[in-house]
């Protein structure tokens, strides 16, 4: 009985015995996009006062568990509850001396939809998009000039949605947010009533289809050559070019990991490259480039010559970034097509 | 009595061993060194870990070349060449896969690696051995970047 009894403490004391470290948790997950200190980066800053002193708690804790569905920030599912609120915790240590959270009312904003969406045309559309899509692409490196803090966020996404509250939206409209693009509407000249116009219509973005990651299974990209193994690797590197690449580099799959000496020789990576579509997709996602160059590896198998790549559809999923899906596809089709022209 | 000790030795064990899942598709880590000593350091702990660096592609210097503005973006492809040579012999759709790749770019003074979750690239590993690859490898990539991350 004492040892059942003990057991049930040790389970009962188990998450005060692994207290979490909201600092640590922070740096693990959420720094690489935020940056160390929360000036943001791949990510928005965290670190405004204007922002940690205008959020509720609740409205972080909901931002770490559902995340942003298709605009990279995922969805924390793993963090325990006690992990989530360390983490909280420790973003509420960048807050000003002195400085509190604005205390919001809780109920609803009811307005006029079809004025606001008028009102949203005309004010906001420009930073967060004609639906509220938000700012194209992320990442300082690539997207934007790093004296500007932040890419507009997508108001339409279900995880802002299911965050934020009607009187955070109002309040933020507002007061606007120091230290980002985002104005003070009153400033600006609307009254009250028309940013309650502007949450009506923001709340209708809800109904909107969402998106989902891919659900292409094929992992590989394959096809059978009925040429040699030689004349497949010309007949890839012409229809390569004749796509407009440039080929990089040629190597065999063992390079670099055997004396060349020793390398077998049954496989042949062709490395190809349009610096201008690598440019752009890593504006979307500097992370995009985990697959890239573009390479279609020939490989002979008892006497069958195959082309193979990676499949960039399937491993799209990978990055929870809507805006990828279209360079995806793309480039499967430009796969698809070289090794089609390759084994005519 | 033993029933319930058993049902409490499970009960901590499941919660226990739970709490540490996570279940990320891409492994993510900042180091807050620059990139030349960040590059330094990852290929030293891939080193350490038993692989072996094939190959660094240098993004930045052909986005240069072609007129567009970049901070440092190179990847570091590694494997362990017995392995490497083994899977692909036997397993040849994972060639296009191999060696794998960890990406590797400045921002600023500070230094973002990437690579993907071998664990969550589930049509890959299509029997029991492959699956406990990937789970290893899964573990071992986590650990070197965390290791970069911390700086060791």
């Amino acid at each position: 009985m004492r040892f059942v009894s003990f057991l049930l403490l040790a389970l009962l004391a188990l998450p005060l015995a692994a207290a979490p470290r909201g600092a640590e948790l922070y740096a693990q997950n959420c720094a690489v996009c935020h940056g160390a200190d929360g000036r943001g980066g791949v990510g928005v800053p965290l670190a405004l006062p204007s922002f940690l002193s205008s959020v509720s708690d609740d409205y972080l804790i909901a931002t770490i568990r559902h995340g942003r569905p298709g605009r990279v920030m995922p969805a924390f599912s793993q963090l325990r509850d006690a992990e989530v609120r360390a983490i909280v915790a420790h973003l509420r240590s960048w807050m000003p001396a002195g400085s509190t959270v604005v205390n919001l009312a809780s109920g609803p904003v009811k307005g006029d939809a079809a004025r606001g969406k008028t009102l949203f045309a005309e004010r906001c559309a420009v930073c967060h998009g004609a639906h509220g899509e938000g700012g194209h692409g992320t990442g300082v490196t690539f997207s934007r000039p790093r004296d500007l803090p932040i890419i507009a966020p997508a108001l339409n996404n279900p995880g802002f949605l299911a965050s934020a509250s009607d009187q955070m939206i109002k309040t933020t409209l507002m007061n606007g947010r120091d230290g980002t693009p985002m104005v003070s509407f009153l400033k600006q000249g609307l009254q009250e009533r028309d940013i309650d116009d502007i949450v009506t219509y923001v709340r209708t973005f809800a109904k909107g289809p969402g998106w989902k990651p891919g659900n292409d299974d094929t992992p590989v990209l394959e096809m059978d050559s009925p040429y040699t193994f030689a004349e497949t690797v010309e007949a890839v590197k012409r229809a390569a070019v004749g796509k407009n690449f440039r080929i990089i580099r040629e190597q065999s799959l063992e390079n670099g990991l055997f004396a060349e000496t020793e390398e077998t020789k049954e496989t042949h990576i062709v490395y190809f490259c349009n610096f201008n579509f690598i440019n752009q997709a890593l504006a979307l996602d500097p992370r995009v480039g985990l697959f890239m160059p573009c390479r279609i590896t020939v490989v002979e198998r008892e006497g069958q010559v195959k082309m193979m790549s990676i499949n960039p559809k399937y491993l799209s999923r990978l990055f929870n970034n809507a805006e990828l899906d279209k360079p995806c596809e793309e480039m499967y089709q430009v796969y698809m097509g070289i090794m089609e022209e390759a084994s005519l | 009595m033993m029933r319930c000790r058993s049902l409490l030795l499970s009960l901590l064990l499941t919660f226990g061993l739970s709490a540490g899942v996570a279940a990320d598709e891409l492994f993510m880590v900042r180091s807050d060194h620059a990139f030349p000593e960040t590059m330094s350091t990852l290929q030293e702990v891939i080193t350490r870990h038993g692989y072996t660096v094939s190959r660094v592609q240098r993004v930045d210097i052909g986005l240069t070349d072609s007129g567009f503005k970049t901070d440092m973006y190179r990847l570091v492809f590694f494997a362990k060449p017995a392995e490497l040579r083994d899977l692909s012999q036997r397993y040849p759709h994972l060639i296009p896969y191999l060696p794998w790749p960890i990406t590797i770019f400045a921002e600023g003074e500070e230094t973002l690696l990437v690579t993907a979750n071998p664990a969550e690239l589930h049509a890959l590993a299509h029997n029991d051995e492959l699956k406990q690859l990937f789970q290893r490898w899964s573990v071992e990539y986590r650990a070197i970047l965390e290791e970069v991350r911390k700086g060791e």
